[in-house]
């Protein structure tokens, strides 16, 4: 690939999502855009160059989605689900006794497996939660991901991966190789495509949001942007959750850790509505 | 160092299990059938077992509820690894006492998610 040709689609993805893409990733750029470049009838990423600099909004479209398209697993690490339903779950239940509504974010929420792990999760406390209202929304930049988020059906590989058996025979039917999760919880999720980079403005309040793995392909730039964002859209409160390798040390001030709950994050200033950790 | 008993009558899974538990840090023991692993169990109870469901002499299903009578088989987590792969198998096995199932074909990363997901790592 030409030292051009990559500069010129690195950029156009960064534009588009906040993707970085440092030059040793031009590996992933080849291995995903050879097939969107063959979709649009083009040789190969010299012509497919060439059409993005004819301002080609189709295949730009296509590009950005073949480079924001990542999978996921159900109940990624663990942890973050454990303190939900230990720390977060019984803090807001006490907090929120008056309107009993919970809002909740998706932010990146790929093929549905994070959103749909909080569904099973809230489904699994049964008669706690009765009369309760939870709301969750979730998004992400690929269309494409949302398609596969919305029909809840996934492989047997992905149905193994994080995902308890017990909740499997409980929540899916099966059909041929594919499972299909049951339409109880699939109800509970809201999905829409939409880019971190605009405005959160007209996202609404959250009492949680889940922004996990998502920042650490953006600069600190467009990670600060994305952080303040978040600030303002969550209730003081609420708690943010970034992934294992991401943090707010050096980015913003908005936020602080939440101490003895890894990847949890409060509001400066604000009391989060959680059990506190015992140390 | 926790223990795993690797059950099935394919040495090359046997072969595939014990790399991939090992690199998890496991010591590993091999039965070809329930009959050699239930023996094993009767000396020493390991603390997980994964389980193939057809084999000669002892299917998988036999074995587990054998072991569910053994005294403080209650710690020992039974992993169902089969070919088995449909929903009425599942729910027959866990309500025979299996605590998680693996569908063949496998790779290291479901191995890890369901050995951590019964507590073992």
């Amino acid at each position: 690939m030409k030292v051009e040709d990559f500069e010129l689609l690195a950029k156009t993805v960064k534009e588009r999502s906040g993707l970085v893409l440092s030059k040793d990733k031009a590996y992933l750029l080849e291995t995903r855009l050879m097939p969107v470049a063959r979709k649009h009838g083009l040789k190969g990423l010299d012509e497919l160059s060439d059409q993005v600099r004819r301002r080609n909004e189709t295949l730009i479209g296509d590009i950005t989605e073949a480079m924001t398209t990542n999978e996921s697993l159900f109940f990624r690490d663990n942890k973050p689900f454990d303190q939900f339903k230990a720390a977060v779950l019984p803090g807001l239940m006490k907090a929120r006794e008056g309107q009993k509504r919970v809002r909740i974010w998706s932010a990146a929420c790929s093929s549905g497996q994070e959103p749909y792990s909080l569904s099973m999760l809230i489904k699994e406390e049964g008669a706690k939660l009765t009369d309760w209202r939870f709301d969750i929304m979730a998004t992400d930049i690929s269309m494409e991901m949302i398609n596969k988020a919305k029909a809840g059906i996934y492989t047997q590989f992905e149905v193994q991966r994080g995902l308890p058996i017990t909740l499997l025979i409980k929540y899916f039917k099966q059909n041929g190789d594919k499972w299909i999760l049951d339409s109880a919880i699939r109800s509970m999720v809201q999905f829409k495509p939409f880019n971190l980079l605009e405005s959160l403005s007209g996202m609404g309040q959250f009492d949680i949001v889940f922004c996990r793995n998502v920042l650490i392909y953006f600069d600190q730039a467009t990670k600060g942007k994305v952080l303040d964002g978040i600030a303002n859209q969550l209730a003081d409160d609420g708690v943010l959750y970034l992934g294992g390798a991401e943090t707010v040390l050096g980015i913003t001030d908005r936020f602080a850790p939440v101490p003895g709950y890894r990847g949890m994050y409060q509001k400066k200033g604000g009391t989060p509505a959680v059990v506190p950790a015992s140390t | 160092m926790k223990s795993c008993l690797v059950v099935d009558d394919s040495r090359v899974i046997r072969m595939v299990a014990r790399k991939i538990l090992e690199e998890l840090n496991f010591e590993v023991i091999e039965a070809e059938d329930g009959k050699v692993a239930l023996d094993a169990c009767n000396k020493s109870l390991p603390d997980a077992v994964l389980l193939d469901w057809n084999m000669p002499v002892m299917d998988g299903l036999e074995f587990l509820v054998a072991l569910r009578q053994l005294p403080g088989n209650e710690n020992v987590q039974v992993i169902f690894c089969t070919t088995e792969n449909d929903l009425e198998h599942i729910q027959k096995a866990i309500s025979a006492g299996a605590n998680e199932y693996i569908m063949k074909p496998f790779d290291s990363e479901i191995i890890q998610s369901k050995f951590t997901q019964v507590g073992l790592l």
